[in-house]
C-alpha cells in the first residue's frame, strides 16, 4: 500500500485489512526497493516490527493509542532516539548512541506510531539539498539526478516514494518546506516554541523547529497534534493548549484574506514556472472564496543576511560540543589542540566549516556589534513587518523554493546561490511563525511548492487553507514516476 | 576617624575583588543532577552535564533564589529582567564548549557591603552579582599514580555560582581579607552557600594596580587567579604588588596580564598577556528565556532575609551590653549566634541582671565552646552539645553545684557525647563539696601537713593562702568551692 495517507492507513487497520505489523513491512521493505534514493542512513527493521506486532497487540485488545498507532514513521538523523546511532549525517557523531530518550520521539511512541528508520539529512542540517551529507546525498524521487531539496531531503523523499506516509523533519531557515517543495509533499513547520527541541539536535537554537513531513496537510494535523505541546525540558516551548488540529480541517477558506507580500512575487532570480503555478494557486485560492490582498513585508529583503549571521552564530557555539572529549569521534593526537584540530577537521564536512567560521567570526569581539547585534535588530523589524501584516490578511503565500529541484553538484561549488533557495522560508524563522509548503503544481515536470505562512500558533489557518487546497486539487496524489 | 595607613610607601594599592561562591541548592543550575561532594567521578551527571547532543538546559528556581537573597544582603538592586549568556571557549572540562553565565543585563547591580579593618568601617562597593554554571575538574596524569593521558571528572559540571565583583574599593592586602571574611559571613548568613573554601565553595581572583599617592587615574592592573584561602589572597596581593612596585620604579610600566602566584617562592609570574586573552564571544543563550523576577517577590525575599552579621552585632551590644570583642565572635556564624541566644534563654531568670547572665554565658562560649570548635575546627551545629545543657552547666556553676573547674572538663564531653549536664555531674560525682566539715578537715591537714607556709600567712603573706588553697583543693579532688575553701582556710589559719 505504497502512496496511502496517514489517515488511510488508519481507516486500514481500524477496518482490520491491514495490521501494523503488515505496514512495517511494507514500508521495510520498500525502503530497501528504493534504496538508491538514499532517503535513509539507517532501518530499524527488528525493532520497527517488535513495536508494530505490540501495536497490534493492543489494537486487539482495544487499547488504541491515536490514530497514529501502528503506522509507520521516518525520523530525521537529527532526532534523539533511546539506545539508537544519532548521526545528524556527520562524521564526528560516529559511534555515537544516545543515552536518553528526546521528546518528539518520547510523544511520537506514546502515540503508537512504529519509528522505521532515521533519515539523510544535510549535516547538522546546514543546507537546502541534502548533498552535505556524510552518507552520501539524497536523490529526488521525480529524478534521481537532482536533489530532493534539504536539508530534511531524506524524510522528504521517504515520503514522496512512498515509503512512509508521514516523517519528521526539522527546520531552522526552510528545511522541512523546501525538500516538501521539491520533493512534492506537504512539509509543516511549526510556531517557534509549539514543539519541544529536547532531543533535537541544535542547529541554531532560536531558530529549530521540528515539524512533521506527510503528503496531505490533515496527515500533518494529525502528527503534529501527536507530537505538539508544552514540554518542561526546553525552556522555549510554548504552555498554551495545543488544540485539535484535524479539527480545524473544514473544508473552506470562505473569508480567508491571504495576502502577497510585493517583495516575494517581484523577487530577481524566481523561476516564472514557479512563480505562475503560485499565481495559479492563488486564484484557486480565491474561487474557494479567499479574498486576495497585495502586502508588504520590506525587511524581508535583509532576511537571507540576517538569518546566516544569526544562524552561523549559534551554530558555532552549538556545534562547540563536539570536541572528541566525550562521545563520538576522536582522532588520535598528542596535544590536547592538536585531538581538537584534528577531530573538528576530520569530523565536519566543508559547509558545516564554513558555517562555524563564519559564525565565530559573526561573534568575535569587534565584529559583534556590526553583524549580530545589527541582525538581531533586523529580526526585530523583520517581526514587525509581519504584525503590521497580520492587521489586513489571515495568511501570507508566496512560493516555497525560487526554483524546482536542481541537479545534484549544480549549486555545491557556490554556497551564495545555496543560500538563496532560502529567500522565501527563512523569514517565518526569524519571526518565529508557522509556516506550510503544499504541493501546487508542476513545473517542466518536477513539483512546485506553495508556501502559507501564519499568525504565531496559528496553524489551524494554516493547515484548514492547505486542506482545503488539497480538497481542490490533486497535485499531491501525482506520484513520481521513477519509483512508481 | 584616621585614614588608613598605606599599603604602600609610595603607591596607593586599588584592589577589586571578583568572588565565585557555589550555591546551596540540592541540583545543579540547569539540571536535575545532585549537587554532592566526594562522590565517584562522573556520577552527578545528567544528559544536560555531558552536553549530549539534543540537550536543553532549564533554570533551577531556588538557585535563582537564593541569588537574590545574596543581592539583597549586599545590599544590590535586583534586576526585574537578566539575561543568561553564552561564553564560548574550549576545553575539556567544559562539556558544552561554553559556560553559561550572565553578561550584558546580570541579575543584580550596585552594592555595597561594610568592612572592618583596624577599627575603621569601610564600604566596599559590590559591582555586580551574577549566576553561572562551574565547570567540570581536569585531572592530569601526574596527580593520579600509574595512569595514562588527563581525566575529566564533570560532577562539579553545571553546579550553580554566583560571581559577586566588587569595585575597585579596597587598598590592601589586608582590606581585600577583609572583605573576603565579611561577604563570607554574609552569604552563610543568608543560607545562600555554606561556602566551605576546602570544598572549592568559595574561590577568588583578585585584581591589583598601583598609582602614584594623589594620582586619579588607575594604573594598569593585573589579574590574580583561582586564589583558594584568605591568606592565600593575602599572600598573592603583596607579592604582586612588589613586583609592580618593583616594575614602576624601575621606571617600566605594568603589562595587563594574568598572573599565577607561586606559593612556595612567594612571588608572581604572567600566566597571560592581554594580548594572548580569549574572546569569548558572548552572546545571549538563544535556549534560555529572559529571567523576569516579579519586584513583589523580590520585596518578599528581601523581608524574609535572616538578620545580617551586623545587625546581630549591634544588637547584641544593645540587648545584652556585650563588649565589641565579645559580639564580633559570638556572631562570627549565624548557628553560633543562635545558640548563644538560646543559651540565654534558658538560663533561669535571676532578679535584676538580664545582662550580666548573658555575659556569664557568653564568657563560657567564648572561654571553652569556642576553643573546643578550634581545636576539632568545627562548627556549633556539628556538635551534640545542646544551647540548653550549656545553660544549665552555666547555672549549676553559679548555684555552686559544681565549681568551675570541673565544669570546664565537661563541655568537651557535652559536645562529643550530647546529654543533660546535671546527670552527668552526678555519674562522675562531681557535686561541689558544700560541707564545711570536709573543707575543715581538709583545711587542718593542710595547714599541719605545711606548718611553715600557714605561719608566713599568719605573718600577713597572702601568697602562702594561694598555696595552702591548692593543697586543699587537690585534697577535695576540686570539687570544693573555691570561695568557701578562702574563707574556712582564712579561719582556721588564723585559729591556730
Amino acid at each position: 500500500m505504497p502512496f496511502e495517507t496517514v489517515l488511510e492507513l488508519r481507516d486500514a487497520l481500524d477496518g482490520g485489512r491491514a495490521s501494523a505489523a503488515e505496514l512495517a513491512g511494507r514500508a521495510l521493505a520498500r525502503a530497501a526497493e528504493t534504496a538508491d534514493l538514499g532517503a535513509f542512513v539507517r532501518l530499524r527493521p527488528e525493532d520497527a516490527l517488535r513495536e508494530a506486532a505490540e501495536s497490534d497487540a493492543r489494537r486487539a485488545r482495544g487499547e488504541r493509542l491515536s490514530a497514529l498507532d501502528g503506522v509507520p514513521i521516518a525520523i530525521k538523523d537529527n532526532l534523539i532516539q533511546e539506545g539508537e546511532p544519532c548521526g545528524c549525517a556527520s562524521r564526528i557523531l560516529e559511534g555515537f548512541v544516545a543515552p536518553y530518550q528526546g521528546t518528539q520521539v518520547a510523544r511520537l511512541r506514546a502515540a503508537g506510531a512504529v519509528i522505521v528508520g532515521r533519515t539523510n539529512m544535510d549535516e547538522f542540517a546546514m543546507g537546502s539539498s541534502t548533498e552535505n551529507s556524510a552518507r552520501g546525498p539524497t536523490r529526488n524521487p521525480w529524478d534521481r539526478e537532482r536533489v530532493p531539496g534539504g536539508s530534511s531531503g531524506g524524510s522528504a523523499a521517504a515520503v514522496a516514494a512512498g515509503i512512509v506516509p508521514a516523517a519528521l523533519g526539522s527546520d531552522t531557515g526552510g528545511s522541512i518546506r523546501l525538500p516538501a517543495s521539491l520533493s512534492g509533499v506537504v512539509g509543516l513547520k511549526p510556531t517557534y516554541g509549539r514543539v519541544s527541541r529536547y532531543g533535537l539536535v541544535a542547529f541554531a537554537s532560536s531558530l529549530d523547529q521540528v515539524g512533521p513531513l506527510a503528503r496531505t496537510a490533515a496527515d500533518c494535523a494529525l502528527v503534529l497534534e501527536a507530537i505538539a505541546g508544552h514540554d518542561p525540558a526546553d525552556s522555549t516551548s510554548l504552555r498554551d493548549p495545543v488544540p485539535h488540529y484535524t479539527e480545524a480541517l473544514s473544508g473552506s477558506v470562505e473569508g480567508l484574506r491571504i495576502g502577497l507580500p510585493r517583495e516575494f512575487f517581484e523577487e530577481r532570480g524566481a523561476d516564472p514556472a514557479v512563480l505562475a503555478c503560485v499565481r495559479e494557486a492563488v486564484a484557486e485560492l480565491e474561487r474557494a472564496g479567499a479574498r486576495a490582498v497585495e502586502i508588504s513585508l520590506p525587511h524581508t529583503r535583509h532576511a537571507v543576511a540576517t538569518y546566516y549571521l544569526i544562524a552561523t552564530a549559534e551554530a558555532s557555539s552549538n556545534l562547540a560540543r563536539y570536541d572528541g572529549v566525550r562521545y563520538g569521534r576522536r582522532a588520535a593526537a598528542s596535544s590536547l589542540g592538536e585531538m581538537y584540530r584534528r577531530t573538528r577537521s576530520e569530523g565536519f564536512g566543508p559547509e558545516v566549516k564554513r558555517r562555524i567560521l563564519l559564525g565565530t567570526y559573526v561573534l568575535s569581539a569587534g565584529y559583534y556589534d556590526a553583524y549580530y547585534r545589527k541582525a538581531m535588530k533586523v529580526r526585530t523589524l523583520l517581526r514587525r513587518d509581519f504584525e503590521a501584516a497580520w492587521d489586513r490578511c489571515d495568511a501570507i503565500v508566496s512560493p516555497t523554493s525560487p526554483e524546482v529541484a536542481f541537479r545534484l553538484g549544480e549549486k555545491s561549488k557556490d554556497p551564495l546561490r545555496m543560500y538563496l533557495s532560502d529567500i522565501y522560508t527563512v523569514s517565518a524563522n526569524l519571526a518565529g511563525l508557522p509556516a506550510v509548503s503544499v504541493p501546487c503544481g508542476f513545473a517542466r515536470a518536477l513539483p512546485v511548492g506553495l508556501q502559507l505562512i501564519g499568525r504565531a500558533l496559528d496553524e489551524e489557518t494554516l493547515l484548514r487553507a492547505a486542506d482545503a487546497y488539497q480538497r481542490r486539487t490533486a497535485w499531491h496524489a501525482a506520484r513520481p514516476e521513477a519509483v512508481r | 576617624m584616621s585614614p588608613a595607613p598605606a599599603a604602600h610607601p609610595d603607591y596607593e594599592v586599588v584592589i577589586g575583588l571578583e568572588v565565585h561562591v557555589h550555591l546551596a541548592t540540592e541540583s545543579k543550575l540547569f539540571s536535575p543532577a545532585p549537587v554532592r561532594y566526594g562522590d565517584a567521578p562522573n556520577h552527578d551527571v545528567h544528559p544536560v552535564d555531558l552536553g549530549l547532543p539534543g540537550v536543553l538546559p532549564v533554570l533551577n528556581a531556588r538557585a535563582v533564589d537564593l541569588g537574590i537573597r545574596a543581592a539583597l544582603a549586599t545590599h544590590c538592586k535586583v534586576h526585574p529582567r537578566s539575561i543568561f549568556a553564552r561564553k564560548n571557549y574550549f576545553y575539556p572540562d567544559l562539556p558544552k564548549g561554553y559556560q553559561i553565565s550572565q553578561y550584558e543585563e546580570p541579575l543584580a547591580t550596585g552594592g555595597w557591603l561594610e568592612i572592618e579593618v583596624d577599627g575603621r568601617a569601610i564600604r566596599v562597593g559590590v559591582t555586580r552579582i551574577h549566576l553561572e554554571e562551574d565547570a567540570g575538574k581536569s585531572i592530569h596524569e601526574d596527580a593520579i599514580a600509574g595512569r595514562e593521558g588527563s581525566h575529566v571528572d564533570l560532577n562539579r559540571a553545571g553546579v550553580p555560582l554566583l560571581e559577586i565583583v566588587s569595585e575597585p574599593d579596597l587598598r590592601s592586602p589586608e582590606e581585600a581579607g577583609a572583605y573576603l571574611r565579611a561577604l563570607r559571613q554574609t552569604l552563610r548568613y543568608a543560607g545562600v552557600s555554606d561556602a566551605d573554601l576546602e570544598k572549592g565553595q568559595f574561590r577568588c581572583d583578585a585584581n591589583v594596580s598601583l598609582r602614584r599617592h594623589g594620582a586619579s587615574a588607575l594604573g594598569t592592573r593585573t589579574e590574580l587567579k583561582n586564589l583558594n584561602s584568605f591568606r592565600f589572597v593575602e599572600d598573592a596581593l603583596r607579592a604582586e604588588i612588589r613586583r609592580q612596585a618593583a616594575v614602576l620604579d624601575a621606571g617600566d610600566s605594568v603589562q595587563q596580564a594574568t598572573m599565577h602566584y607561586d606559593s612556595e617562592r612567594g612571588t608572581t609570574r604572567v600566566m597571560r598577556t592581554k594580548e594572548n586573552a580569549d574572546d569569548y564571544r558572548y552572546f545571549p543563550d538563544p535556549d534560555l528565556i529572559p529571567l523576569a523576577l516579579d519586584p513583589a517577590a523580590v520585596e518578599a525575599a528581601r523581608r524574609a532575609l535572616p538578620e545580617l552579621p551586623d545587625a546581630r552585632r549591634a544588637r547584641f551590644a544593645r540587648e545584652y551590653g556585650l563588649p565589641a570583642y565579645d559580639t564580633s565572635l559570638l556572631t562570627e556564624s549565624r548557628a553560633l549566634a543562635d545558640f548563644f541566644e538560646a543559651a540565654v534563654r534558658s538560663m533561669p531568670a535571676r532578679s535584676g541582671e538580664p545582662g550580666a547572665t548573658a555575659k556569664r554565658v557568653a564568657n563560657w562560649m567564648l572561654r571553652d565552646v569556642l576553643a573546643q570548635l578550634k581545636e576539632g575546627d568545627r562548627e556549633i551545629d556539628a556538635t551534640r552539645l545542646a544551647p540548653e545543657a550549656l545553660a544549665k552547666l552555666v547555672a549549676l556553676v553559679e548555684e555552686g553545684r559544681v565549681t568551675a573547674a570541673s565544669a570546664r572538663p565537661l563541655v568537651a564531653e557535652l559536645m562529643e557525647r550530647g546529654g543533660d549536664p546535671e546527670a552527668l555531674v552526678r555519674e562522675r560525682g562531681l557535686e561541689a563539696v558544700s560541707d564545711a566539715s570536709e573543707i575543715e578537715r581538709a583545711a587542718d591537714e593542710a595547714i599541719a601537713a605545711h606548718p611553715d607556709v600557714a605561719a608566713q600567712v599568719r605573718a600577713g603573706e597572702a601568697k602562702g593562702l594561694n598555696f595552702l588553697m591548692g593543697q586543699v583543693m587537690k585534697r577535695t579532688g576540686g570539687k570544693a568551692d573555691p570561695k568557701r575553701v578562702r574563707e574556712i582556710l582564712a579561719r582556721r589559719v588564723a585559729a591556730r
